[in-house]
């Protein structure tokens, strides 16, 4: 049973890091993999003096610094405010309508930004409605990131709140009790007790948001940029993507996605040992 | 969390008012591109145009976009091929992630510590999108239906979570099992699976919501568009035609017309997961809940 497991994971997993080794040769289809000459870190350092390099690095950065700023917080909000509703059917329907957008496809969600976003699509017809004039949404570079990080939120604020829920059942009722006899008020007890309560899965998840800055966002960004908006949407795996696949550049893309891999790897180890000084919480 | 002897203050009560207010707030900003891509793809497109963002003006209601959308071969063979790639894929992931979850779990397996750490290693570090590409060139499942199936057999997530569930199956059961002449196969599928079913369940799950809403695999793997999934499909309609428009530009007559179609192949692709979705929906939260408890 083990057996067609382990030559999946030799196969798919291990075959594509040995197939890495391209990344430091001049690949040709002719030659194959072990006949094409090696040329050492040539295509690393194409890519570290090419003009996209800091492009490519800024954006990678700043979508996920923003995504971490205001898509990471949102549903902690959500789920505290979810927390304070008595009603239990109020709640749980908010609850499943907040969950829907979830299931849908990225393309889907993509699809739907890019309509709406259209000069006679749904956005530039709000704008219409509150007296604003209208705006070219697709094509000012200005607008992607904030487009990206919105519609995240959208899709995903509700999913997201439940891991904050279930750590606030956790909390302990009795706390709450003996807060109110002394007469802290809700507020009082929110900053006091809930907040401090649910602040190790705060803690834990916005570590592994951390882990995953190089490699979040390329289906999204791939189906929303168009060449008008690369200057402020392109990141490092859709650069690999047009390198490689559509330009058939194989060994230059290779190195680039080499290096993003590898960066991505260093950043996990680094946040893991973060995370083993902070809580006692870690990968491995 | 209000007990009887608590009674709210004045800014309590405001807070009240205000949390429900912004909670259904929320809601109905989930809730109203949805019910405005519905409501778009049954109305007079022209009359859709007009009336703006205010879409419970059904005038001119009819379904010739649905028409339209039901006899466009593409998106026949898009749904064919997604429910085909979504049956046989997630079969081939629940056996192989059961036969991993299993061995893997086993006491007394030479090598499991470092055949765990080499599995979650792939997790942290991957060779890269162009030399998965080339290994599936070179192997020859380039543009067939294996190429969307085989590289993804196996979550590693999945795996993880199936084998610390297996491993808390007592020992008993199995010894067992294996006196009345069981072999591995008859313990895993009469036994293990049974007791495990609402794990599997919502592996299952997850696995097949993750095949219907897959394109990047078909967008690397696949040359032949007879052979894209749904999401593929979706994305030349929705996606690459309205990009040359808002760069280029079409006819005015024709965008509007288009737009209704592209709302209802929208409604088409998601109605059935969205349908499916509250019945399922506790699955899914459990599924978080396992998930995040192994990380």
């Amino acid at each position: 049973m083990l057996l067609p497991v382990l030559l999946y994971y030799v196969i798919f997993h291990y075959g594509p890091m040995y197939g890495a080794i391209i990344a430091f040769k001049d690949f040709s289809p002719f030659l194959g993999f072990l006949k094409s000459p090696w040329v050492g870190l040539k295509h690393f350092e194409a890519f570290f003096h090419s003009i996209y390099f800091w492009r490519l690095i800024r954006n990678t950065i700043s979508i996920n610094l923003l995504d971490i700023l205001f898509h990471f917080p949102a549903p902690i909000i959500l789920a505290l405010l979810l927390n304070e509703v008595s009603n239990r059917f109020f709640k749980r329907a908010v609850q499943t309508i907040t969950y829907m957008p979830h299931f849908i496809s990225v393309v889907v969600v993509a699809g739907l930004i890019i309509n709406f976003c259209q000069s006679n699509g749904l956005f530039n017809a709000l704008l219409g409605l509150a007296g604003l004039k209208k705006q070219t949404f697709l094509t000012n570079p200005w607008f992607f990131q904030p487009i990206y990080v919105a519609s995240s939120i959208w899709q995903h604020i509700g999913w997201g709140s439940i891991i904050y829920l279930a750590a606030l059942t956790s909390v302990d009722l009795q706390l709450y009790e003996q807060a109110t006899v002394d007469g802290a008020g809700r507020f009082k007890q929110l900053r006091h007790i809930t907040l401090p309560g649910i602040a190790p899965t705060i803690i834990i998840m916005l570590i592994l948001r951390c882990g995953k800055m190089m490699t979040v966002g390329f289906e999204k960004v791939l189906l929303l940029y168009n060449p008008m908006v690369y200057e402020r949407a392109d990141v490092i795996s859709t650069f690999v993507y047009r390198q490689g696949l559509l330009n058939q550049d194989y060994s230059f893309a290779s190195a680039v996605g080499l290096f993003n891999s590898a960066l991505n790897f260093l950043l996990i180890v680094m946040v893991n040992q973060i995370s083993r000084k902070v809580s006692d919480t870690s990968l491995w | 969390m209000d007990s009887v002897i608590y009674r709210k203050s004045t800014g309590e009560h405001l807070f009240d008012g205000f949390n429900i207010a912004l909670l259904l707030l929320l809601s109905a900003v989930t809730l109203y591109p949805l019910l405005y891509v519905l409501f778009a793809s049954v109305s007079n497109p022209v009359a859709m145009a007009r009336g703006g963002p205010l879409f419970w003006s059904l005038k001119g209601m009819n379904f010739a976009a649905y028409q339209a959308v039901f006899s466009n071969a593409m998106i026949a063979y898009g749904y064919r091929n997604t429910l085909l790639y979504m049956t046989l894929g997630t079969t081939l992931n629940v056996l192989m992630t059961a036969f991993g979850g299993y061995a893997l779990s086993r006491k007394g397996l030479p090598g499991q510590k470092i055949l765990m750490l080499a599995i979650v290693f792939t997790m942290q570090f991957t060779g890269g999108m162009i030399p998965s590409f080339l290994l599936v060139y070179n192997i020859g499942i380039y543009d067939t239906i294996w190429a969307v199936i085989l590289p993804n057999a196996i979550a590693t997530m999945n795996l993880i979570i199936m084998r610390t569930s297996f491993a808390s199956v007592p020992v008993e059961l199995e010894e067992s099992a294996r006196l009345d002449g069981a072999g591995d196969f008859t313990i895993l599928f009469r036994i293990f699976m049974p007791i495990s079913r609402a794990l599997v369940a919502v592996i299952i799950m997850f696995y097949a919501v993750g095949h219907w809403n897959d394109f990047m695999t078909g967008l690397i793997y696949l040359r032949n568009r007879l052979l894209y999934p749904l999401q593929l499909v979706l994305r030349e309609i929705l996606i690459q035609e309205n990009l040359q428009e808002s760069m280029g530009g079409i006819t005015q007559d024709r965008e509007i017309i288009s737009a209704n179609i592209k709302y209802a192949t929208i409604v088409v692709a998601t109605l059935p997961i969205l349908c499916v979705y509250p019945f399922v929906q506790k699955y899914f939260v459990k599924g978080v809940m396992i998930g995040s408890i192994k990380q």
